[in-house]
């Protein structure tokens, strides 16, 4: 087994599959010959040629409402925005045409695509180059929205993604694609989709993150003086709510850190959740931690806008002290 | 002209200069070898007139009259900056000079040209728009629909589309079923040319009728500039050495240094002696000094002013 990063972990789960499957194909703004902005699509053209590896005119229309035609006919596209900023004009095909397929047809025509995005902030680099939109995409029905948070899951998410029928928005958080390194086997595996993670077990509260946040709220409740249930996410829609629900019905107290705005973030529909389904077990009002809502700032001001250690104990100080 | 050249080429030396201490917060296009599209166009118009940028838009910026010294400290993230601190290379934006913005959107600044266009119709205040865009603008739909409706109301915009044959390391030639960009326009039934963009005279001239024309009420034109950026696609380093474009290509390019070559015009043309362009050349060097002094020792934002500006 190998020690990968995220980035190197995407490559090999691409390329595996690749070879698995002759429907697949990648297609992107530099993917090819430059072997992406990231380098997540490295070496792809010279393994499967240009005719599966395709360099795509700078338009994001364009490449996602062609990766939809694609899927309708059987192919099995794997699109890639250079940065999910650049998603916004694409979100028409995404919420017009790629989540209503399946519904429009009556189920006669799947939608198979996955959509590639480094997302999030914390590299500075600046507006639009730092964006979290889980929540824009969760709320548009029959779109699933995937987040891995370390390579182990980036390699088995991403297959299981690229196999499932239906459209995903697969989004990479940035700031820890070369961060985190760990052990991700050669052989094919998948992560389901849908399912969370309970990455730590515990009693005191639980605290739920996704993406790049999960690496620094597991980091900042090592130094906390509570015993944290941890919960990655993982697929933001369709949510694991049983995993989420069972969790906070044992600990009675909950907080949710996430990186994107607070207003309408995904932490609010969690919250709203909770407390349809687990109000009468807590003990405390469930706490979020996020970004503000603002467009993102640059270098002084980003450091403020992302929840840190401090932040982040702050909450649990709340949660735990109420 | 020849000062202004100067200074933008000046300027962004300066940022290479500065980038690799690393204390400069913001990535950065670089606009070397482009200069004389910049300083061709905006030196027709008025302080009032509009530009739409985009990601390499220091030269716009300059040439449009803004302020090195604020613009340096944006790069460091400083208060004192054009979009105090919170915006960075690509988002500078600066009404007094008529700088709509310059947007990290490729395509995106079209749109903001036309529309201000349409405004100044509105208003009748005889105001131009200026749309800057890359080779890659043209692979959007924004490109498209901006022309279309600029044509279709008779709207005073130039479009300028700086070709420099590259979108980050795709070659045109791999993104676009027909390489001839200015004939495109002509689809959209306005006046086109495609101009040497390393020949400062040339451009300006193109961009006085086409301004001209723009103001008396005529309608929009469209202006090919061929040219070639020195400098990677993003950051101060050189791109050939990685392999992302061929070394004969800059090096071909770069003999037609358009600051050079005007340089050399003005000389052979006896306009203006060696004597005055070594004193240009301290009188620039030295407002950069000015700039980056300023740029360093101002400060930095504080949290509070996080949410300022929002609404
Ligand atoms: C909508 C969008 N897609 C992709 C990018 C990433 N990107 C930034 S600049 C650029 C290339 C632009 O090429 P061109 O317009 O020719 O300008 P040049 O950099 O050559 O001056 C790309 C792909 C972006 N900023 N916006
Ligand atoms: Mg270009």
């Amino acid at each position: 087994m190998a020690r990968l990063n995220v980035v190197q972990a995407i490559n090999l789960a691409l390329r595996q599959e690749m070879r698995k499957d002759k429907r697949l194909i990648v297609l992107g703004e530099d993917v090819g010959k430059s072997g992406g902005v990231f380098r997540a699509t490295d070496g792809l053209q010279e393994e499967f040629g240009e005719d599966r590896v395709v360099d795509t005119p700078l338009s994001e229309v364009g490449i996602v409402g062609t990766s939809i035609g694609l899927a309708v006919n059987g192919m099995r596209p794997v699109a890639e925005i250079q940065f999910s900023g650049f998603l916004y004009s694409a979100y028409d095909q995404i919420t017009t045409h790629a989540a209503r397929i399946r519904t429009r047809s009556r189920g006669r025509f799947t939608c198979p695509i996955v959509i590639r995005s480094p997302y999030g902030g914390g590299v500075r680099a600046l507006e639009l180059h730092c964006e979290s939109q889980e929540a824009i995409l969760a709320h548009t029905p029959g779109i699933k929205v995937v987040i891995p948070s370390r390579p182990y899951d980036a390699k088995g998410l991403l297959i299981s993604a690229i196999r499932d029928p239906d459209p995903v928005v697969f989004l990479e958080p940035m700031r820890v694609y070369r961060a985190i390194k760990e052990e991700v086997p050669e052989e094919e595996y998948t992560v389901p989709l849908g399912k969370a993670d309970v990455i730590k077990k515990g009693t005191d509260l639980t605290v739920i993150s996704w993406g790049a946040m999960m690496k620094y709220t597991r980091e900042a409740l090592e130094k906390a003086d509570y015993n944290a249930e941890i919960i990655d996410v993982r697929t933001i829609s369709p949510l694991d709510s049983e995993t989420i629900i069972n969790s906070v019905k044992k600990t009675g107290r909950c907080l949710i850190v996430h990186e994107a705005p607070r207003t309408c973030g995904f932490g609010a529909e969690i919250i709203a959740q909770i407390n349809e389904k687990a109000f009468l077990h807590l003990e405390a009002p469930v706490e979020r931690v996020t970004g503000f809502d603002v467009p993102f700032p640059m270098y002084k001001l980003e450091n403020y806008y992302l929840p840190d250690e401090r932040r982040i104990l702050k909450g649990v100080e709340k949660v735990m002290k109420f | 002209m020849y000062l202004l050249m100067l200074r933008i080429r000046k300027f962004e030396e300066k940022v290479v200069e500065l980038y690799p201490a690393q204390d400069m917060r913001s990535p950065v296009h670089l606009y070397i070898g482009h200069e004389a599209i910049a300083t061709g166009v905006c030196l027709n118009l008025r302080k009032d007139d509009y530009v739409s940028s985009n990601h390499r838009g220091h030269g716009h910026c300059i040439a449009k009259g803004m302020d090195m010294r604020l613009m340096l400290a944006e790069f460091y993230g400083k208060k004192t900056g054009y979009c105090k601190g919170k915006g960075g290379s690509m988002h500078l934006v600066d009404p007094e000079n008529g700088v709509l913005g310059t947007s990290a959107i490729v395509g995106g600044g079209l749109p903001l040209a036309v529309g201000a266009a349409l405004a100044s119709v509105m208003q009748g205040n005889e105001r131009v728009s200026v749309a800057f865009f890359g080779d890659g603008a043209v692979d959007e739909g924004s490109f498209h629909e901006s022309l279309n409706f600029a044509s279709l109301k008779k709207l005073p915009v130039v479009f300028v589309c700086e070709n420099n044959f590259y979108a980050t390391n795709s070659h045109q030639s791999a993104r676009h079923s027909n390489n001839d960009i200015a004939c495109l326009a002509e689809g959209y039934m306005m006046p086109s040319v495609c101009v040497d963009g390393n020949d400062v005279i040339t451009v300006f001239e193109t961009a006085r009728n086409a301004i001209n024309r723009a103001r008396s009420g005529k309608g929009p034109t469209f202006m090919e500039c061929r040219t070639y950026r020195w400098k990677a696609h993003v950051g101060p380093d050189c791109d050939v050495e990685k392999g992302c474009r061929p070394r004969e290509e800059l090096d071909q390019w770069v003999k037609r240094c358009p600051v050079k070559r005007f340089r050399e015009l003005l000389l052979d043309e006896n306009v203006l002696p060696e004597s005055e362009m070594l004193e240009l050349a301290r009188q620039v060097d030295e407002e950069i000094e000015e700039a980056v002094i300023f740029a360093k020792n101002s400060p930095l934002p504080s949290p509070t002013e996080l949410y300022e500006d929002v609404y």
